[in-house]
């Protein structure tokens, strides 16, 4: 289904949308907030996108420094060119290991890669230790935004999903409560799991370290409890050196959720004694996308959903209307590179208000990268006929000043004799579902000139 | 100076009030003002639904109708925005290099061109500001509010010069109102909601009078308001000037 229908759908329940409106709005607020308290906000920015741009403009050499210090630091690396390649490397270390059971923090790379039905398909329980991403693994719902995955789901929803799974009481909803039930219930898991999965914020090449920013602790439990930490990266994630991390510390969390920074910025970068570390280095489609002049930003992301909370459109139609591993603006401008005929309608999702590239931390000009991936689909063969024909035939009349005066006239004295039932039958005119269309007026501004100035 | 008004397309079929307040404006403030006839639209429609080779013809006719004036001035940051910002897939000749550099909207050509910034008279109303994006965002006609916590810009700042208008403090300044062109049918759920939403910020704040620089998004906002019968009157900020300057010279009081 397109993002419009599956919007449609979202909007049918008009308080639901309110309320997630509005709670999406109170972060876009405190991120506000958090930011304007930094003078130099502007400037970190401006850096932040810098540094993005040289990196990824010496990838292949910052990604092979990366490399050797992490070997010479002890830890394996092992490369994958998609996720079919990244899941069976991850499945191989589990079973060499001996294990059955895997703690996962956060990462939106193995959402991308479909890893949880595919170990659990070859018999690995995965258990996500991120609240919200475990909130919905019980739901089996792919994450709704990439820093707060439950963001679609009110408090009682989830406290009918804890009394459920967890045994809590029905109709029990006292957030602290429910996080308590949480706490206990995936100590339990922790304390079993000798195998442990995280995401990867940052990759320092200088250092071979890896940098993972959380706010629930829950991926430093894991991997201090467990003999092996298996680390996933795209190829983006690595940045120069440490230096260059301060810059992104600072801007990350202000613009994810207002805060100073994460509670947690771990850096790993070396196994503990008898203990093993891997790190999976994934392109999956996205050597392609650095291959796109038009779209390469796209992969100076830091992952920190500003853009989703600003976007009026997300907002309102929630994460799942756009059926893509990351939704919002910045989901519409990295899916379309995956698959073109799936998310052919993302691009399209947006009135380009500019919003996102405004909050972007490192400045990635993502409406302009919808404009641009709209020029491609309509080329594509997943762009209505009667539109690409309708948009033909309009190009030909505004381009010959007589035929557009001739034409818009008709049209204004076709719309001043038609009934109102017909001009506005909401199957006919999706404009008049909701509104009234202009009165048309008597003279054009044309005609008014030529019999006032002339 | 010769100076060129645009009147984009949709304005020219169903608002030619406000090329009619735009031109009066202009000639009031001293310009001697033409109205090319070959001109017709930006080619914004195709373009920002993603067939931008087809108004590739629209651009030339553009640049033919205007590349002989000095400054061409349109009611419109959208369509503005768009020929500074979209006319870089043709050839980029002198003529069409004069022309984008040239293109101005209203208020950005009264208060940056003519230097006038204060336009007086009164006009005793609660009027709300739209701030639509492409004049905000894409020609930085005012502060965006991801930017900095200062609301301002050039809009509000020349409305505020005129005597018993009261601008309203909107809770969300700069929200867009959902039109987005083609959006506002193909994710018509969406635009309209978005819409609503921002209409029912002016409501809660007071708004008797919205306005703004872009007739699309009032068009949509107005299409929501006669739906919806809410007491809120539209006008463009074009049509708001043009009146004070009237009341301060022939008449002198009440409007509306």
């Amino acid at each position: 289904m397109s993002h419009s229908d599956l919007a449609e759908k979202f909007n049918t329940d008009f308080d639901k949308t309110t309320w997630h409106d509005e709670s999406l709005w109170f972060v876009r607020q405190k991120r506000d907030r958090a930011v304007f308290q930094v003078e130099e906000f502007q400037e970190l920015r401006e850096l932040g996108s810098q540094i993005k741009d040289h990196t990824l403009s010496k990838l292949d050499y910052y990604l092979e420094q990366f490399e050797a210090n992490a070997q010479a630091n002890g830890v394996v690396v092992h490369w994958a060119a998609d996720a079919h390649e990244h899941n069976q490397i991850v499945l191989d270390i589990i079973k060499k290991s001996g294990e059955s059971c895997l703690v996962k923090s956060k990462s939106m790379l193995t959402e991308e890669c479909h890893l949880n039905p595919f170990l659990e398909k070859n018999g690995v329980e995965v258990v996500d230790t991120d609240l919200g991403e475990r909130i919905i693994q019980f739901l089996d719902q792919p994450p709704s935004h990439i820093v707060m995955p439950a963001i679609h789901l009110k408090k009682e929803e989830i406290g009918e999903v804890f009394h459920k799974h967890l045994g809590t009481a029905k109709g029990m909803s006292d957030p602290q409560q429910l996080t308590e039930a949480a706490r206990q219930h995936l100590r339990q898991k922790f304390m079993a799991a000798k195998v442990a999965l995280s995401g990867v914020n940052f990759a320092v090449a200088e250092t071979g370290g890896i940098v993972v920013c959380t706010n629930e602790g829950n991926a430093d439990l894991g991997i201090d409890l467990a003999n092996v930490h298996i680390a996933s990266m795209g190829i983006e994630k690595v940045i120069p050196t440490l230096e260059h991390l301060a810059v992104f510390t600072r801007l990350l969390a202000r613009s994810a959720i207002g805060q100073p920074i994460t509670s947690y910025t771990s850096h790993f970068t070396k196994p503990r004694q008898g203990t093993q570390m891997h790190v999976v280095i994934v392109d999956n489609g996205r050597t392609a996308q650095l291959g796109r002049p038009d779209f390469r930003a796209s992969l100076k992301c830091i992952r920190c959903g500003a853009c989703m909370n600003t976007c009026p459109v997300y907002r309102r139609s929630g994460g799942h209307s756009y059926d893509a591993t990351v939704p919002g603006p910045i989901g519409a401008i990295l899916s379309p590179n995956i698959d073109l005929k799936k998310h052919s309608s993302l691009p399209f999702a947006s009135t380009l208000c500019g919003s996102c590239s405004d909050v972007c931390p490192v400045k990635i000009d993502i409406h302009v990268q919808l404009y641009k991936w709209r020029q491609i689909v309509s080329k594509s063969g997943d762009y209505s006929a009667s539109k690409r024909l309708a948009m033909n035939v309009l190009g030909r009349v505004l381009e010959r000043p007589q035929i557009y005066g001739r034409i818009g006239k008709v049209a204004r004295r076709m719309l001043q004799i038609t009934p109102h039932a017909l001009s506005h039958a909401a199957a006919l005119n999706p404009w008049a579902k909701a509104r009234e269309l202009p009165q048309p007026p008597a003279e054009s501004f044309k005609e008014w000139y030529g019999k006032n100035r002339k | 100076m010769k100076i060129a008004l645009f009147v984009p397309c949709y304005v020219d079929q169903f608002y030619p009030q406000v090329g009619i307040a735009t031109l009066q404006l202009l000639e009031k403030l001293g310009c001697e003002v033409e109205f090319p006839l070959g001109q017709t639209c930006c080619g914004q429609p195709m373009a920002n639904s993603g067939c931008e080779q087809d108004s590739v013809g629209t651009y030339h006719q553009f640049v033919r109708t205007f590349a002989d004036y000095d400054h061409i001035v349109t009611p419109s940051g959208s369509c503005a925005y768009h020929v500074k910002k979209h006319f870089d897939i043709i050839e980029q000749t002198p003529a069409v290099r004069k022309v984008r550099e040239n293109t101005f909207e209203l208020i950005q050509f009264i208060t940056d061109v003519l230097k006038v910034t204060h336009i007086g008279g009164t006009f005793a109303h609660q009027v709300g500001l739209h701030l639509s994006c492409h004049g905000q965002r894409g020609l930085h006609l005012a502060n965006a509010s991801e930017i900095t916590p200062e609301r301002g810009g050039q809009v509000s700042q020349i409305l505020s010069t005129i005597g018993g208008l009261t601008l309203t403090n909107l809770t969300r300044n700069d929200e867009c109102c959902g039109f987005g062109g083609s959006f506002c049918v193909t994710e018509e759920a969406v635009s309209a909601r978005m819409g609503i939403d921002r209409l029912g910020d002016h409501l809660r704040n007071g708004t008797e009078i919205l306005t703004g620089g872009d007739v699309s998004c009032l068009m949509h906002m107005e299409g929501i308001i006669r739906r919806q019968r809410w007491p809120i009157k539209v006008m463009h900020v074009a049509e708001i000037l043009n009146q004070t300057l009237q009341s301060t010279t022939t008449i002198p009081k009440t409007l509306c």
